[in-house]
């Protein structure tokens, strides 16, 4: 394709978005309006199936489908990550050495440490009721996790953190999203259909047939898959060096690692 | 009055993202990074997007700068393979 083509193609495509998109918002409802067409049906739905938070109606329930692909999303790039960032042929792995860390970071980092995990389930827990759900809480809970590595150092993170467990852990979540799906289908509904569980009682955690339940699968998926990635990253900015030297880490004496604090502190 | 927050808010939002573009420095860009997160998250929360808004705060004030520094940080001991790590 020559040049022109390319700008002749590239002018009359943006042209043509431009005004899809001009007429699109033409026909936009007023910002802050009172008529919500979309939004009407929604919590009609979600209250029918008593469900609290229409938010967590429409990502399992309604749209359950689209969170199957969003979920399927996250875990092919995860995925990719781990086989992208894994410890090469010309790598090797150096073990890092404990540092020193201002009791006041450690302080703080190990009290807020577990507010921050149980918020996060918390939010986990209560996506079918209140803002939140199994995204937000995965996230929060999967980053808490690693003010460990803020207030004591990786090896404490690692021990805590055994990643083949986690990576485990966000395979089974994704195939128990899954599963409840294909149990719609089994019962003689749909993929993925509220039709399994009673809807309970309104505004009570087992609220909402199946959707406490995708939610949890999703909120273990979201969580493991965070470690891991986390984990990956942490490895290569941490751990994994380049070269095959084995004895790298006795070369490393005491002065230099001194000298490393020394230029953390100060930064 | 709630005008007046969500222009606010508005206004906070498209003065840190300017601020991330200009910062050519992608270590502080992560930090202004996570700055922007936390107003975006006002910003959705004013506008009844409580969801959205914690979906923000947990991605993009933790978990985008945390990886953009760790990036940085591996790129930096490519450059120094004697550099020890903690």
């Amino acid at each position: 394709m020559s040049r022109r083509t390319r700008l002749w193609l590239v002018a009359v495509s943006g042209t043509g978005l431009a005004a899809l998109l001009v007429a699109a918002c033409l026909e936009l409802p007023p910002f802050g309006g009172s008529s919500h067409p979309y939004g009407e049906r929604a919590v009609r739905a979600a209250l029918a199936r008593h469900t609290a938070n229409t938010i967590a109606s429409v990502n399992f329930d309604q749209r359950a489908y689209d969170t199957l692909g969003e979920m399927s999303i996250l875990f092919a790039a995860v995925l990719g990550c781990v086989v992208l960032l894994r410890q090469a042929r010309d790598e090797h792995r150096a073990r890092p050495e404990p540092a020193e860390v201002d009791l006041p970071v450690r302080r703080y980092a190990l009290i807020v440490l577990p507010v921050a995990v149980v918020g996060g389930l918390y939010v986990i827990a209560h996506g079918q009721l209140s803002p939140g759900g199994g995204f937000q809480g995965g996230v929060v809970a999967a980053t808490a996790l690693h003010l460990l590595y803020l207030g004591a150092d990786y090896r404490a993170l690692e021990r805590v953190r055994p990643v083949g467990l986690f990576e485990v852990a966000d395979s089974l979540a994704v195939s128990a999203y899954l599963v409840l799906g294909l149990a719609g289908v089994l019962a003689g509904t749909a993929f993925l259909a509220n039709t399994l569980l009673p809807y309970g009682t309104f505004n009570t955690l087992s609220s909402g047939g199946n959707v406490p339940l995708l939610n949890a699968a999703i909120g273990m998926e979201v969580a493991c898959a965070v470690v891991v990635l986390l984990a990956r990253f942490l490895d290569q900015a941490v751990e994994i060096e380049q070269g095959n030297g084995k004895d790298d880490k006795d070369d490393k004496d005491d002065k230099e690692s001194e000298k490393e604090n020394g230029k953390e502190n100060g930064a | 009055m709630a005008d007046a927050v969500i222009v606010v808010s508005l206004l906070l939002v498209a003065v840190t993202a300017t601020a991330a573009v200009a910062n050519r420095d992608p270590a502080r860009q992560a930090l202004v990074l996570s700055v922007l997160g936390l107003v975006l998250a006002v910003l959705f929360t004013v506008l009844q997007a409580p969801d959205v808004g914690l979906s923000q705060l947990a991605v993009g004030s933790a978990l985008t700068p945390l990886l953009i520094m760790l990036s940085v940080r591996r790129v930096k001991r490519r450059g120094q393979p004697k550099d020890g790590g903690r």
